[in-house]
């Protein structure tokens, strides 16, 4: 191999080598261009689609209700966080704050809370939004956000209406020392529900009514009692800034 | 001497993703979506048209850029393509429908990994003209989302009872609930791959008959 | 147990949601390398070498993307991370281990589009496990592959010998029998709780 071959071949290298970093460069230019591209025209419909089933959910859980608040409960207190970006929320929560949604009815009048709850089911786990309401001091139903449960075994926990019957006004009143629930919520065998705190399972589907007897349970465990304080704060809408038609409808 | 490009567009070039070189049925490419999202109609539809976006984007992308991209970094650049446009992919379908996105859940971000867009990319994209790339990635996109409809239809017809939602047989309908379970997605499609290798035994029988009896 | 517990995330991965024959994921090298035994243990032990490397790597970009604000480059960033480390493990076999390396020939670069390592690395940053977390899964998640692809290794080479009709040969009898033992995998729901 003569010099001059030597050296060619070393500028081909270099060449070759330029060329592709240039195209891996080129490459990743165009593809974060397009990626970053789609990304900020969807943020808006998906935050909306986000919004949407949020709601659908706190208005099943909830009746009579037509607006809501999110809220983060930390030791420190409640937080209204309804008009917060989403990281700073996010913040707020990794701070061990529970959120819950106060859902309103069109006066202003607090209807019930709204809040997650989760448990490992059949396959994964369930992911639910109960409601309680104050008033009765029950927990009065709830909406799947996630499952994967059985096909019409485990997803019967949607339709069920003995199952979904212990709902009416599942018992969550607070013990004495207002530390805990008096009766922890427990889902019972099929036929054998005896008391408001205790859910009818479905036979044959077990599994994924003992997941949302223990979601609920460990959701209102953790919640209710923290909650109890400022439920007299949340009876009423304040009117927001953003809403003045709110204040209209309370005179 | 370079290889001539057989720049010739025929209805082989469409209709071999569809029968001869069906990416599911034949090539046995793209496994994991195929058996994951297929206990429905609409899901098994859903991934089909994704996953054929996908493919039609990125062929067409790779197919442009085909003599530009040095060999040493191609399979790199390729995944860096496909992966933007899955990316691209899960965000309209989140700002389409959160059910159906909550439903397909991570099976479209793992449309990435799915060999038949890569294994086209390579074997075809960075080969052949624009056009014709696009034919083919058409065609077994194609028949891809076919492969998928037809594990969907039965996992769903038999697992509930329904086609798209619609109940088809009533109450008193017994679903075999396996179908729509993990078990239920191995079967059903050994069950097709056993029907298509009869039919070609058959076929291959007849015309060894055939030559036979003409000759 | 708890399911945040570790514990825990390894039985679920490994056993109740086997990552081949509940989640799906894995199923090329699944239906593609379990021919023989030995070779089948060899990818196994490779593809959990690759899903270590990956989890933990996913791990630390996940932390940097949620700082930057840059989330929607996850995807992009954990291929290229599973390329690399596919890349690294090639390497470093050729290196340390050249007979393993020609065994495993093509399917080792493969591994690459394996979706149980993407699916993995997506998984654990949508449940936000933290280190310990994701060090179970990820190991639960490589032992359930080794587990399954030995098995059907297993009863593939023992297929060999049986008296098979031509139609149900290859691909098709493997299906069959992927969805038997999915279905025996299938009695481990419930396990733990």
């Amino acid at each position: 191999m003569t010099e001059s071959d030597a050296t060619e071949s070393i500028a081909i290298k270099r060449a070759s080598s330029l060329s592709m970093i240039v195209t891996l460069g080129g490459v990743a230019m165009l593809s974060g261009l397009l990626v970053v591209l789609t990304w900020q025209l969807t943020l808006a419909p998906i935050q909306e689609n986000q919004r949407i089933m949020i709601e659908k959910a706190i208005f099943q859980v909830v009746s009579d209700a037509t607006q809501r608040r999110t809220y983060i409960l930390t030791d420190e207190g409640i937080e209204d966080v309804s008009s917060m970006q989403k990281n700073q929320k996010q913040q707020k929560l990794k701070k061990a704050g529970i959120k819950f949604y106060a859902a309103y009815d069109e006066q202003g009048q607090l209807k019930g809370i709204a809040a997650e709850a989760a448990a490992q089911g059949y396959a994964d786990m369930v992911r639910l939004l109960y409601g309680y309401d104050p008033q009765c001091q029950c927990i009065r139903g709830f909406s799947v956000i996630k499952m994967t449960e059985t096909p019409g075994l485990g997803d019967k926990i949607l339709t069920d209406e003995i199952f979904l019957a212990s709902f009416d006004a599942l018992d969550a009143r607070l013990s004495a020392d207002k530390k805990t629930l008096k009766n922890a919520i427990v889902t019972v065998k099929h036929g054998s529900k005896k008391n408001p705190w205790e859910i009818d399972a479905i036979s044959g589907a077990t599994i994924t009514s003992k997941a949302v007897g223990k979601a609920i349970n460990q959701g209102a465990a953790q919640l209710l009692p923290k909650l109890s304080p400022f439920l007299q704060q949340l009876q009423q809408l304040e009117p927001s800034i953003n809403a003045p038609e709110h204040a209209e409808a309370k005179k | 001497m370079p290889i001539k490009e057989d720049h010739t567009i025929t209805a082989d070039t469409f209709l071999s993703g569809i029968w001869k070189e069906n990416p599911v049925f034949v090539m046995l490419l793209g496994m994991c979506p195929v058996l994951a999202v297929t206990n429905s109609v609409i899901n098994a539809l859903a991934m089909g048209l994704a996953t054929t976006f996908v493919l039609l984007c990125s062929s067409a992308l790779i197919s442009m850029l085909r003599n530009f991209i040095p060999k040493e970094v191609r399979i790199a650049t390729y995944i860096v393509i496909i992966a933007t446009f899955v990316t691209i992919t899960d965000y309209v379908i989140q700002a389409i429908s959160l059910e159906l996105y909550n439903a397909l859940g991570a099976f479209i971000q793992l449309i990435v990994v799915n060999c038949m867009i890569l294994g086209r990319a390579e074997a075809y994209a960075s080969k052949n003209r624009f056009l014709k790339t696009m034919t083919n990635s058409l065609g077994m996109g194609i028949g891809f989302t076919i492969a998928l409809l037809s594990l969907g239809s039965v996992r769903e017809l038999l697992g509930n009872g329904s086609l798209l939602g619609y109940s088809l047989f009533g109450d008193a309908f017994q679903p075999w609930v396996v179908m729509v379970l993990p078990p239920g997605g191995f079967i059903v499609l050994g069950a097709w791959l056993l029907l298509f290798n009869w039919l070609k035994e058959r076929k291959e029988n007849l015309s060894l008959a055939n030559e036979r009896g003409t000759s | 147990m708890s399911p945040d517990s570790v514990s825990f995330i390894f039985l679920n991965a490994f056993l109740i949601n086997n990552f081949v024959l509940a989640m799906f994921l894995g199923l090329c090298p699944f239906l593609g390398v379990s021919g023989k035994i030995n070779t089948a243990w060899s990818m196994g032990l490779a593809t959990t070498l690759v899903m270590l490397i990956s989890s933990l790597s996913a791990l630390f970009i996940n932390e940097l993307l949620v700082y930057f604000q840059i989330e929607f480059l996850r995807l992009i960033c954990y291929i290229a991370v599973i390329a690399s480390a596919v890349q690294l493990v090639e390497m470093s076999m050729k290196k340390f281990s050249p007979g393993l390396f020609k065994a495993l020939g093509i399917f080792l670069p493969l591994i690459t589009t394996n979706c149980a390592i993407l699916g993995l690395a997506l998984f654990q940053t949508s449940k936000e496990y933290d280190l310990a977390q994701s060090l179970a899964y990820s190991t639960g998640a490589g032992a359930g592959f080794i587990l399954a692809i030995v098995l059907m290794a297993g009863l593939r080479e023992k297929l060999e010998l049986a008296d098979l009709p031509n139609t149900s040969k290859g691909a098709a009898i493997s299906l069959m029998l992927a969805g038997i033992l999915s279905l025996i995998f299938m009695g481990f729901a419930g396990l733990g709780s």
